[in-house]
């Protein structure tokens, strides 16, 4: 073994990936936000009268869940293109794990939509209280909290998603900075190598303070 | 002032459960409804509070018709408590929370009036002690006697029992029925569908014996369970004393 | 854009070089599922009977598979195999990567199906006489084999989506097949699609089969 390891670089450019760690941050709480309102409006349209809006449901959450992340994304950025769309890659990283992230929630809303008991629906009512009253105060609160460490995991998925972006040339997230830094240097194995250190840790932010949320949110 | 049943037919698909029952409670009164399982009690429970449409007849709540269009169901429902076998608690809220939720958010009270009522009706029901838990950390016969508190707390004129004490241990039915008897002694209205022959026959003015979803007899307790006519009744009071 | 959907300079040798790259993401998963599979085996029982002092330990570096890109990973690998003088094709790293990546999920799974099973029906074995290892082998596997299989083929299907990572590592497959050709004839949404329609077509049907196997297993519940 004749390589001599060069750290010192690689902590000097500790700044520039921390601002990256930032912006991935920034691109997987932004595809969470939008993945739920999308997840959402899955979850209602797979259970709506209209076919046509059943099967569009359905066709998203299995393209999503049946295709490979990085495929999406690259159809986000080069499969929308040909259709005159065009995304930058920011917007075409953000898409793409929003698209990913609703197909998966979908599923996740459906199950703990299934998991709240109707007795409980029923007991609400029978208290005089109206549908959307009793969904909104006794339903989903319930509901919220059987999703809630699927949608950590969703969230964390998220992060490890935002990686993706150098692919279709994304230079400011972690990986974008990182990559820039090693075509500079080709000092490979320690970029990365610190880039790995630092995901891991904001995969740990997630859930370490999922588990603080989670803990001061249900008592019960 | 009364609940007024008129020949109410009830299916559920091509099952009918509740096949032309007729009956009149009247403010005050305290009468229990017993049967075999799958007799229709429950489900008749159920289309008093519009819980269940019913298929033909009529239910009047002091002259208002449940199963008609127009009629307010959530405003109707505030009249009439009902307890289920299941006490249905809401995992989410502490006890307190559980009784407080509808006066706020149904009849619009403010936080410090709920707060006053809930506590005023668990104490009522023995649970003052209790009031900052989470019901998981309840026995089922105090999560029971919360849930008649919670239905209490929306100051009902009639109290519907669903066989509240059939899911609970032996030794926990007492202090429900207490709960009840208390209830009773106060004149509160109730319908009570039980399983407790006992209990019927203590707290009741009236007795109603359901079966295969027409009531058979109906009458004084003395009358129903301790001299009843009918062979159906006679055979299903041997089945259970 | 029709007419240039029709119109097209995809030729049938351009399939055939998708459909080789297939057989690369196919190759790559069938390894990888091998040896993830076998490692995480091995780590989910031995996290699932040891004393925390290994189970600790043991899940904390696992976990580091999983909270980490597996675009990193790879990166990672491939240059620290540079520094320390393997000669290992790129297809080989792929593989290892992949294998250790889908041990650290295949762990947990194991292990919740091993811990699923109740130590009151275990106990009610032994007090039928069998032997530890019976005890084993006919109650505990069977049962946490049900509980297992249904995330195990999400897993499965999961690491062969993820094999599309590797191109970065210097290995054509599937997705890398498909950008060579968008890169000459320039038509990205039709030979992305077809790129699609492949992936789909590998892993739909497993993923119908195993959402079959689950429902029917908890029926019989």
């Amino acid at each position: 073994m004749h390589y001599t390891f060069h750290w010192l670089p690689a902590f000097r450019a500790l700044p520039d990936m921390l601002w990256g760690a930032l912006v991935t941050l920034e691109i997987a709480l932004l595809s969470m936000l939008l993945g739920v309102f999308f997840a959402v409006v899955l979850a209602v349209a797979s259970n709506s009268p209209y076919r046509a809006l059943r099967g569009a449901a359905a066709s998203w959450v299995e393209l999503a869940r049946n295709t490979p992340a990085l495929f999406q994304i690259y159809m986000a950025y080069f499969g929308l293109g040909s259709l005159g769309i065009h995304l930058d890659s920011f917007v075409a990283l953000l898409a793409g794990i929003t698209f990913n992230n609703a197909g998966y929630l979908a599923e996740t809303f459906r199950g703990g939509l299934r998991a709240v008991p109707a007795t409980q629906m029923r007991a609400a009512r029978s208290l005089g209280m109206g549908q959307v009253q009793a969904f909104r105060l006794v339903v989903m609160p319930q509901m919220f909290r059987i999703v809630f460490y699927p949608l950590t995991n969703q969230m964390v998925w998220a992060i490890l998603m935002t990686s993706l972006g150098v692919v279709v040339g994304l230079n400011s997230d972690l990986t974008g900075v990182t990559q820039e830094l090693n075509v500079r240097s080709f000092r490979t194995f320690e970029y990365f190598a610190l880039a790995a250190v630092i995901y891991y840790l904001l995969a740990k932010l997630v859930t370490v303070s999922a588990r603080l949320m989670a803990w001061r949110l249900f008592r019960y | 002032m009364s609940i007024d049943i008129q020949d109410v037919h009830k299916s559920f698909g091509s099952l009918e459960v509740v096949k032309g029952v007729t009956m009149t409670v009247e403010k005050g009164e305290v009468v229990s409804v017993i049967g075999g399982s799958g007799s229709g009690k429950s489900t008749l429970l159920m289309c008093i509070n519009g819980l269940e449409p019913i298929n033909s007849g009529r239910i009047l709540v002091d002259g208002t018709d449940v199963h008609a269009r127009g009629t307010d169901l959530n405003r109707l429902r505030q009249k009439i408590g009902i307890v289920f076998q299941q006490w249905n608690a809401f995992p989410h809220l502490t006890v307190l929370e559980n009784v407080m939720l509808a006066p706020r958010k149904v009849l619009g009270k403010s936080k410090a009036e709920a707060e006053a009522i809930a506590v005023e009706k668990l104490s009522h029901v023995g649970l003052a002690e209790k009031l900052k838990v989470y019901p998981s950390k309840l026995s089922g016969g105090q999560q029971q006697r919360m849930a008649i508190a919670r239905a209490l707390a929306m100051s009902p004129d009639y109290m519907l029992f669903d066989e509240v004490t059939s899911a609970l241990d032996p030794q926990l039915v007492g202090e429900v029925l207490d709960t009840m008897r208390l209830l009773s002694s106060e004149g509160m209205t109730m319908i009570v569908v039980t399983h407790e022959i006992a209990f019927a026959r203590e707290v009741s003015n009236r007795v109603a014996f359901f079966h295969k979803g027409r009531i058979h007899e109906i009458g004084p307790p003395s009358q129903v369970i301790g001299n009843p006519q009918q062979p159906e009744t006679i055979d299903f009071l041997k089945s259970v004393l | 854009m029709f007419s240039s959907l029709l119109d097209t300079s995809f030729s049938l040798n351009d399939l055939w070089f998708m459909l080789k790259g297939a057989g690369v993401t196919l190759a790559l998963t069938f390894w990888a599922v091998i040896g993830g599979t076998l490692l995480g085996v091995v780590f989910g029982v031995v996290r699932a009977v040891s004393p925390w002092w290994i189970n600790a330990p043991l899940g904390a570096v696992l976990d580091v598979f999983r909270s980490v890109p597996l675009l990193i990973q790879l990166v990672v690998a491939n240059s620290f195999k540079t520094i320390v003088g393997i000669n290992w094709p790129p297809f080989t790293v792929g593989c290892v990567v992949l294998a250790l990546y889908m041990s650290a999920y295949c762990t947990e799974i194991v292990r919740s199906g091993f811990l699923a099973v109740p130590t009151t029906t275990r106990r009610a074995a032994r007090s039928l006489g069998m032997s530890y290892w019976q005890d084993l082998s006919f109650i505990v596997f069977p049962i946490a084999l049900r509980v297992a299989l249904p995330s195990w083929i999400g897993l499965t299907l999961g690491v062969m989506k993820d094999t599309a990572m590797v191109w970065w590592i210097g290995i054509v497959e599937l997705l890398r097949s498909s950008q060579v050709i968008v890169t000459r004839i320039q038509e990205p949404l039709f030979v992305l699609s077809i790129a699609g329609l492949i992936y789909f077509l590998m892993s739909f049907p497993i993923a119908r089969l195993g959402a079959r196997l689950e429902k029917r297993w908890r029926e019989n519940e």
